[in-house]
């Protein structure tokens, strides 16, 4: 049977690191290392996140007054403090947890354009559309195996990325069939 | 990634079923007009289009239920086209296994009966058939159901019963029109995951006609119906020569 790996950046596209580290911190203080794990294991899906940047991010948020570093433990490494969240950092995770996320309509997307110039250029539009479909099939039958083969967290972004692709789709068939009409009005002199 | 290989001769070895150049209409409708596409062994198709484009029609005819009226229908290396009703009746009872968008059980029977009747028709004794069914109902996770009737059973226990009912012969292919489309996103994906685990377990040939993406998503391979007629993706020809392989 071929499987194949999430590529992470295609449904994980834009984790907000320091929103996401504040929102561990909230459960409990924590070490670096401790939020790292826990990034890795929930968002992190394949790309870990690098301590350099889990040091520099907590860093950046208690010069913000958002965490608060403990004093220093005695042992090696740089792993010695522990950061709680302020009341700062809580009131922004929970501002962060209420905002929506924006809506795009994308409505001059990059399908969008390949279509309207294939047409102005007398090239075949419906065979782009035909080649941008069987991708996009690919990629749902790519995300449909690891479901089949994963758990319910690589599911539940499975079903994000294949809800966006499959809205692409609709899009592509939609636009197949109005083609005729797109085509008038893009070569009327 | 599979190497493409072009369309093979009809019975060749790894394409088991195809459909080449079919027509069919009804009246003056037509319905298909030179319809190609094939299905390796082991191979799971989706066929896809729009509603009206022809893709039950062209299920219908691969499984011998309709005769095309041109055209012709290979199935293990044998015209299926030229055959009298009688040998397309038994084909489809022995070689092929449907499942529909609603169940098509009998309602009045019990989800065991259900299961052993295409065996309890191929001539199997009683005892063997109900054993059958009880196997495949255990499968499913049915198995506390064997008793009820059909009729009483929710979307999805149907139409796993439905499934169970198209499996137990054993078919070389099944043939799913629209499988889930009576039932809830959720169900649905059960439904299919069920019968895309239980097909390449069986090594089944499986044609789906479906018009939803993500239930086509399940399937190795895709091919368009528009207006009758067939449309492969781009860049390729037809079958894989090892369609086996993919299980």
């Amino acid at each position: 049977m071929y499987r194949h790996r999430l590529d992470s950046e295609c449904i994980v596209a834009a984790v907000n690191v320091p929103l996401t580290l504040l929102g561990l911190l909230e459960r409990e203080p924590s070490h670096g290392y401790d939020l790292k794990r826990d990034y890795d294991a929930y968002f992190g899906r394949g790309k870990q996140l690098p301590f350099g940047q889990v040091y520099s991010t907590l860093a950046r948020l208690a010069r913000d007054g958002k965490v608060k570093a403990g004093r220093t433990e005695p042992g090696a490494g740089p792993d010695r403090k522990r950061y709680a969240i302020t009341d700062a950092g809580r009131s922004e995770v929970e501002a962060w947890l209420a905002e929506p996320v924006e809506p795009e309509p994308h409505l001059q997307t990059v399908l969008f354009a390949k279509v309207v110039l294939a047409l102005m250029l007398g090239r075949s539009a419906g065979r782009y559309l035909d080649t941008q479909r069987h991708a996009h099939l690919q990629r749902m039958r790519e995300l449909t195996e690891l479901k089949r083969a994963g758990g319910v967290v690589d599911t539940l972004l499975a079903d994000h990325a294949l809800f966006h692709l499959e809205a692409d789709l609709r899009w592509i068939d939609t636009t197949s069939a109005r083609l005729h009409a797109l085509a008038e009005l893009v070569n009327a002199p | 990634m599979s190497a493409i290989n072009l369309l093979p001769a009809p019975g060749s070895r790894g394409c088991l079923i195809e459909a080449r150049d079919v027509v069919k209409s009804f009246g003056q409708t037509p319905a298909l007009r030179g319809a190609s596409m094939s299905a390796g062994s082991g191979e799971i198709v989706a066929v896809m289009g729009p509603s009206g484009s022809g893709k039950s029609t062209l299920l219908h005819c691969l499984a011998g239920i309709f005769k095309p009226d041109e055209g012709e229908v290979w199935f293990g290396g044998r015209r299926l086209d030229g055959l009298g009703e009688t040998r397309r009746t038994e084909l489809r009872r022995t070689a092929f296994g449907f499942v529909f968008q609603f169940s098509q059980l009998v309602p009045e029977l019990s989800a065991a009966d259900n299961i052993a009747l295409p065996l309890l028709l191929n001539r199997a004794r009683r005892k063997a058939a109900y054993g059958q069914a009880a196997s495949w109902l255990a499968r499913l996770g049915l198995a506390g159901l064997a008793g009820r009737r059909t009729g009483e059973l929710s979307g999805g226990q149907a139409q796993r019963v439905a499934l169970a009912r198209a499996l137990v012969t054993q078919p070389r292919v099944l043939f799913a029109d629209e499988p889930t489309g009576s039932l809830d996103s959720l169900t649905g994906e059960e439904v299919m995951d069920l019968l895309v685990g239980i097909a390449r377990e069986e090594g089944t040939t499986v044609v789906l006609v479906t018009h939803d993406a993500r239930v086509a998503a399940y399937a190795d391979r895709e091919v368009m119906v528009r207006d009758g007629r067939v449309t492969t993706p781009p860049g390729l020809g037809a079958v894989r020569s090892d369609a086996g392989a993919v299980r």
